[in-house]
């Protein structure tokens, strides 16, 4: 038989855009880079040295603000679903604004911990404080990259490319702003388990 | 409401533009022919097939500079006596009155290690066979995504031409070794080598780990979504399995590479104290406190040995495939295959420790590690006798590719051995400062994928240039570096067992070892003279491409989906529609067949005569 007599009505096998898939995949990987520093955290700690202090309570409001963003993305989600792209729009731009000012407090609770004199280096820097700046800062770069992300979506928001029969770039959005909350959830819990 | 609605113009407009990169497979645009200017057809290339010769030539110019390194450490630990004045117009001021400069020898191992695990075996073996591969195997146009497989092989390029910048800076590359261990990786006062060099060694690395991630995370997408109609998982060749099951040890363990290397960036340039503690250099304490370096080794071999999967895993999925095409027999246990290839890459999570029985770490941790480590012998033997097993009783042709796979199969039998052995942390603690575990590691992992590589490119060269390779180079090639693989590590052994140190520049101030100092002449001898071999396959490469016989559709008579495709297949891989696939991918002699091998989109219909009583069900 010549190859070309063949059928070709070939379906992705798993029902899952190509797109999602990668986006998945990339989410398990950026995932072993925080397996591998809460690990490296608690074998650190457990090897004593280890300077204890209390965690700004500042964090708790960045995480509210964090929780009330993943709110947000999913209000954009299904607001494209029923076409009301105005409020897509909407709800997309306070998405940003609530992980910008996330950031922001991030960076307050930083400012906070140095006022305090946990340092990142230096002299009298404890590995517990540079692992805290480490653990915050890779997250937030990570946060960053969903921030840009989601510019791009709200831009295709307005190109008129964000619809109920386009959902696979507003939902990767979705997706991966949720992870990146889920994540932050995570490392706050760890922290308030483990400082 | 309706305001919101977009337009119909606008509706088409937002649904006509793809998804950057995503393969299509509609079959309308596919007889089109688009001319591609220059730029686009062979540099900055979205076609599979093209990323794939990328790798493939910069993994070779890296395989000759890595070769070139390891010879210039031979010839000092071969002639320990001798002047190199001759080498001093290559070296410059790294021969200092005819004698070479010991940082720069620990440099040249350490880069040797570097370029050869990295650059050679990690990128230009499974970048160059999985993107080449992966689509032709299982029916696809192409990758998930050819924008992020060009970007994959830049960001290698990019790395690469750090490594390659580091070898000329004025305190030198990096001289750590390739495990970069801390504090000597984090200090610039305590060698040259952990000066710029090493800086530029994690930049380059980190650019590779971003390469393998966007290239890891293509193949596991393609191999998951987008195989032709047929290709169950249970029809995948073992190529594939491999290629699959490589992307995800990569996808899992970079990242973590990724996390030590930044904390020792930390480390070396922010005066943090991840690794470093209690540090006295030239009399001078650091104010570094509370570090640990174990911790770095914990991180880092947690890719480390992964890493050595990553690189010998694409070489037995391609071994598999060539032995049974060259036995004209079906792989022996398919199923076993896919196990022990699952075996593999799930223990090769939980033995990272046993890199580490020397650093104090608690014996009855040890014991846990070396337990697992045992385990890793029975998959490894599944496949050994897999591989036997499809041989024996075969009616084998002796194709130059044939004889690197079984040259794989030897050396892997000879240097998993004392793998077993090493695996012992009681015998591993007495050996591990020891030539004895340079031997292991070379034969099992490094000449073994290298073998792989070579077997690899000698069996698909003809549907990668549409052109053969030369048998008779190709014959003087193989036994040249057979024998000479065997010469150089066989001996090493040896002197490894009578407890010949390793990472020394000169042994000779010590009297013990000047007894071996005949053998050290004799493996260098035999390392230089393998490495110039390798010039006979350069050559017969570059040659064949331009000059080769032509080749046929399928010169090998081989059952899996690449070989139904043009002699040089074009973009999109299939000119008509892609073939759906019908049966598993080894039906080799299969008896009642009209001819030796029925290629996998041979329906049943069509082999009435051949097809076992549950298949004729399928006819």
């Amino acid at each position: 038989m010549h190859p070309s007599e063949a059928l070709n009505t070939k379906q992705p096998a798993t029902g899952i855009h190509p797109l999602r898939f990668v986006l998945v995949l990339m989410m398990v990987s950026i995932f072993m880079i925080f397996a591998a520093y809460t690990s490296a955290y608690i074998v650190r700690r457990n090897e004593g040295n280890w300077l204890e202090f209390d965690l700004p309570f500042g964090f708790l409001v960045t995480t509210l603000i964090l929780a009330a963003s993943s709110v947000s993305v999913q209000w954009a989600w299904f607001a494209a679903r029923k076409d009301e792209l105005n409020q897509v729009r909407t709800a997309l731009i306070v998405t940003t604004v609530l992980g910008t000012a996330f950031l922001v407090g991030q960076w307050q609770m930083w400012a906070q911990l140095v006022g305090q004199r946990i340092f990142f280096a230096g002299t009298d820097a404890n590995p517990s404080g540079s692992f805290l700046y480490v653990l915050t800062g890779v997250h937030a770069f990570h946060l960053i990259t969903g921030l840009i992300f989601l510019l791009i979506v709200l831009r295709k928001s307005f190109n008129y490319q964000v619809h109920s029969r386009q959902m696979l770039s507003i939902g990767n959005v979705t997706i991966y702003w949720h992870y990146l909350g889920a994540l932050w959830l995570y490392l706050y819990l760890f922290l308030l388990l483990n400082h | 409401m309706a305001a919101n609605l977009p337009t119909q113009s606008q509706v088409q407009g937002g649904a006509g533009v793809t998804e950057p990169g995503i393969a299509h497979d509609e079959h309308a645009h596919h007889d089109e022919h688009h001319e591609q200017s220059f730029l686009q057809k062979y540099i900055f290339s979205t076609d599979h097939k093209v990323i794939a010769k990328q790798f493939l030539i910069t993994g070779i110019l890296w395989a000759i500079i890595g070769g070139t390194l390891s010879s210039l450490f031979r010839l000092q630990l071969g002639w320990p006596e001798s002047t190199f004045e001759w080498l001093s117009p290559f070296l410059g001021k790294w021969i200092e009155a005819g004698k070479l400069n010991p940082e720069f020898y620990l440099a040249l191992v350490t880069m040797h290690g570097t370029i050869m695990v990295f650059f050679v075996l990690t990128a230009g073996l499974s970048g160059t066979f999985s993107n080449f591969l992966i689509p032709l195997q299982i029916g696809a146009r192409d990758m998930a995504s050819g924008f992020m497989n060009m970007l994959s092989y830049w960001f290698f390029f990019l790395s690469s031409v750090v490594m390659f910048a580091s070898l000329f800076i004025e305190t030198g590359p990096a001289a750590a070794g390739w495990t970069i261990y801390p504090p000597l990786s984090a200090l610039p006062q305590a060698i040259p080598g952990s000066g710029a060099g090493q800086t530029l060694w994690l930049v380059s690395m980190a650019l590779f780990i971003v390469s393998q991630l966007l290239g890891g995370v293509n193949y596991i997408t393609t191999v998951i979504n987008l195989r032709t109609q047929g290709m169950s998982m249970s029809k995948l060749p073992l190529t594939i399995w491999a290629f699959f099951l490589t992307a995800i040890l990569g996808l899992l363990s970079f990242p973590v590479l990724f996390s030590a290397a930044l904390l020792l960036i930390f480390d070396r340039s922010f005066g943090t104290s991840f690794f470093l503690s209690d540090i006295y250099i030239a009399g001078q304490a650091l104010p570094n406190t509370g570090g640990s370096p174990i911790l770095f080794q914990h991180l880092f071999w947690f890719l480390g040995h992964p890493e050595v999967y990553i690189v010998i895993m694409p070489a037995m999925g391609m071994v598999s495939e060539i032995l049974a095409t060259n036995a004209r027999k079906p792989i022996f246990g398919y199923r076993a295959m896919i196990g022990s290839l699952l075996g593999i890459s799930l223990l090769s999570f939980i033995v990272w420790a046993h890199h580490m029985f020397v650093t104090g770490m608690n014996p009855f941790l040890g014991s846990v590690f070396m337990f697992l480590t045992l385990i890793i012998a029975v998959p490894s033997a599944v496949k050994t006798f897999n591989w036997l097993a499809t041989l024996w009783r075969g009616n084998i042709r002796f194709t130059t590719a044939m004889l690197f796979s079984i040259g794989f199969v030897s050396l892997f039998i000879a240097g998993g051995l004392t793998g077993i052995v090493l695996g012992n942390a009681a015998l591993d603690i007495q050996m591990h400062n020891t030539y004895f575990v340079v031997a292991h590691f070379h034969l099992v992992m490094g000449s073994s994928a290298f073998f792989g590589l070579w077997a690899g490119v000698y069996h698909w060269f003809p549907k990668m240039f549409g052109r053969m390779m030369d048998e008779k180079l190709g014959y003087v090639h193989f036994w040249l570096t057979f024998l000479g693989v065997y010469l150089v590590f066989l001996p090493m052994h040896y002197v490894g067992i009578a407890g010949f140190p390793r990472r020394y520049y000169a042994w000779t101030g010590f009297d013990t070892f000047s007894q071996f100092a005949d053998l050290n002449k004799f493996i260098s001898a035999a390392a230089i003279i393998a490495f110039f071999a390798q010039f006979v396959f350069i050559f017969n490469f570059f040659y064949s491409i331009f000059r080769g016989r032509r080749a046929t559709e399928n010169p090998w008579n081989s059952t899996t989906l690449e070989w139904t495709t043009p002699v040089v297949p074009g973009h999109g891989n299939w000119p008509g529609a892609i073939p759906a696939v019908h049966r598993w991918p080894y039906d080799y002699s299969k008896p009642g067949a009209a001819e030796d091998f029925i290629p996998q989109h041979v329906p049943y219909s069509q082999t009435q005569s051949s097809n076992l009583p549950y298949e004729k069900e399928m006819e």
